[in-house]
């Protein structure tokens, strides 16, 4: 959910581009400039990865790219930050399980 | 106590409440400032000097009611909007607001106590939010006499249906 | 091989100034941030600043970015490499960075380090949970973004963070159930808190956090009061739904890089965690390597913004770009740095500051073992 309104920051949309992205073989609609993270949790994801060991689901944490809560596979790489890293049209972005493979 | 509440006593209220006569003469500012901190731009803001200059940052604003003319200059100019206007001749209330929506004239408001609770409906009677404020609206209400000590924030919006 | 200057590590409120105050005696300056715009923390606070009206107080974190930004921006002797993060500090005083996935090497005259800090996290039974959020993510969905971040929040800590997020989640329209704070008394400003109060939030004192209840999302919390030995008092949870669990409960400076480069860094509870041993001047350990802001200790914003002014005009002095009145506005800086310290806040931080001073500091290295 997007705030439309707000008493101090201007939140005017218009400006801004749509692009589309894949999350989970769905198509989400993102605006350009904004991290993978912040578009998955407009569009109501907050779980993003699943915990190494026990596999719990996990979100956000930090949202700066200090933690590592927010890891995905992004466009076949693992462990990207999602919470720092924009989105990009096209991007095909999946849920994280374990500690990510090395891709050749 | 405030320390452990937030919403500051009648104690702590004694130390900021200008005497029965000042209040007769019209306008006044109440700075809720009980505790030292780092802050100095109400100082800045007065036009007629009234608050006294900081010579620690840390102080406590000191206000001289008698030069204090109730402009409400300074209302906008606390980062812990903490000051307000009380006018006892025309019975209103000016406070800072930074919510939507912003009322406008003529808007009946809940008028709310330091704790949040709804005590007393009002009507603004008058709305500045000019550019040089910043978004921090100076809403004027206006309330029973007994309130305007009560009163430190509106609701807005339920009573306009 | 890049080489410059000055190297300013961080782009937020301390690193601006500092990459300003340097770049203004005409040194070559590049300042590298790891998020893809300038302003650190600055970009999300929409409060207006407390301080000394002299240093920007009363004006809106938001507005403070801006400015310095376009300050930044239009001074053509400081490169900005933003999506740039420090990966090393090397014995021939490289720093190797990934700047847009690219490996780099930067070589400067002098490295002021202003990495900031992380928020902590709090022990408590499903605090891995989504929804779970440090204050700062979301301070940065909702006012970055424009994200709603939730529908109804409770807020563990009533230091300034957690009052001011708290106000901030009511202007985007969220509902506040609760702020708990484990300590008898609210630690951030009052003025803060009544605020947030008259505005229908109540304030638990001497309350903690048991547990967060949800599945794979946060759906509310058990939350417990504390007895004057901070022990959990049997009997007395209760839960509060909320669908976010927003922890402000302090900082941590984020020295990771300083304690790499082999800075002395010393645990000093005042100043928030690991700090460098420094001079008046930020200057560290390391006649290579200055300091500013939270990586320091943790403060205010104003206080990071004064020590990137000295710790970038400091090291530029040192590299031969002589200002002639470098001693005056040193001591300008200081002095405001100092009237900002002389409260009971600043007072903790002062004694802090003075443990970890170069030549006081007497003990033993945390980090030694790892040479």
């Amino acid at each position: 959910m997007r705030i439309e309104n707000h008493p101090i920051l201007d939140l005017d949309r218009d400006e801004e581009k749509e692009i589309t992205f894949t999350y989970k073989g769905k198509e989400i609609k993102a605006y350009e400039g904004e991290t993978i993270a912040a578009a998955l949790y407009a569009a109501g994801i907050r779980v993003l990865k699943a915990s190494s060991k026990y596999e719990r689901p996990r979100g956000l944490f930090c949202a700066i790219g200090n933690c590592s809560s927010c890891h995905m596979v992004v466009d076949g790489i693992p462990n990207v930050k999602t919470c720092i890293t924009k989105v990009k049209e096209g991007m095909v972005v999946e849920e994280e399980v374990g500690k990510g493979d090395i891709v050749d | 106590m405030l320390e452990k509440t937030g919403i500051p006593t009648s104690d702590d209220l004694k130390a900021i409440k200008p005497d029965k006569e000042r209040l007769k003469k019209g306008p006044v500012a109440l700075i809720e400032c009980f505790r030292k901190i780092p802050c100095d731009p109400c100082f800045y803001s007065c036009p007629f000097d009234a608050i006294d200059e900081f010579k620690d940052i840390n102080d406590i604003p000191n206000l001289d009611y008698e030069t204090c003319t109730g402009c409400g200059n300074c209302i906008a100019s606390c980062p812990g909007l903490a000051i307000f206007v009380v006018d006892y001749n025309k019975n209103t209330l000016s406070l800072p607001y930074e919510f939507l929506p912003v009322p406008e004239k003529g808007d009946l408001v809940w008028g709310l106590n330091r704790a949040g609770k709804k005590v007393k409906k009002a009507e603004v009677v008058r709305v500045k939010d000019p550019a040089k404020n910043d978004k921090t609206a100076v809403v004027t209400i206006k309330l029973p006499k007994e309130y305007l000590m009560e009163v430190r924030n509106i609701e807005v919006g339920e009573l306009n249906g | 091989m890049i080489n410059t200057d000055i190297l300013v590590i961080g782009g937020g409120p301390a690193g601006m100034t500092a990459a300003i105050k340097a770049s203004e005696s005409g040194a070559q300056v590049i300042i590298i941030e790891r998020y893809h715009e300038l302003g650190g923390q600055l970009i999300k606070q929409t409060h207006r600043f407390f301080g000394s009206k002299k240093e920007q107080a009363g004006i809106r974190g938001i507005s403070i970015a801006q400015e310095l930004t376009e300050k930044i921006e239009n001074h053509s002797n400081i490169r900005v490499m933003t999506e740039a993060t420090a990966e090393g500090y090397y014995e021939d005083e490289v720093v190797t960075i990934s700047h847009e996935n690219k490996f780099k090497k930067i070589k400067a005259k002098k490295v002021i380090i202003a990495t900031g800090a992380s928020e902590n996290m709090l022990a408590f039974e499903n605090n891995d949970l989504p929804g779970v959020y440090g204050a700062g993510a979301v301070q940065t969905l909702m006012n970055l973004y424009g994200i709603l971040p939730g529908e109804k929040v409770i807020m563990v800590g009533a230091g300034n963070i957690g009052l001011i997020v708290s106000y901030q989640l009511l202007q985007a329209g969220v509902d506040v159930e609760a702020v708990i704070e484990a300590a008898p008394k609210i630690g951030g400003y009052l003025v803060h808190a009544s605020k947030i109060r008259r505005a229908g939030v109540p304030i638990y004192t001497s309350h903690s956090i048991k547990k967060a209840i949800g599945e794979n999302s946060v759906q509310g919390a058990e939350v417990v009061e504390l007895n004057d030995n901070w022990e959990m008092k049997v009997g007395t949870e209760k839960v509060i739904e909320a669908d976010i669990i927003c922890l402000a409960v302090g900082l941590n400076p984020l020295s990771d890089l300083l304690i790499q480069a082999e800075c002395e860094v010393v645990y000093t509870p005042e100043l928030g965690g690991d700090v460098p041993i420094r001079d008046e001047n930020l200057k560290t350990t390391k006649d290579h390597i200055f300091v500013a802001g939270d990586v320091a200790g943790i403060e205010e914003a104003t206080a990071a913004m004064l020590e990137g002014e000295i710790a970038g005009l400091k090291a530029v002095s040192e590299i031969g770009y002589s200002n002639e009145n470098i001693f005056e506005e040193l001591n300008r800086l200081k002095t405001e740095l100092n009237k900002l310290r002389s409260g009971p806040v600043g007072k903790v931080i002062k004694n802090g500051i003075e443990k970890v001073r170069r030549g006081n500091y007497v003990g033993k290295n945390r980090y030694s073992h790892l040479r």
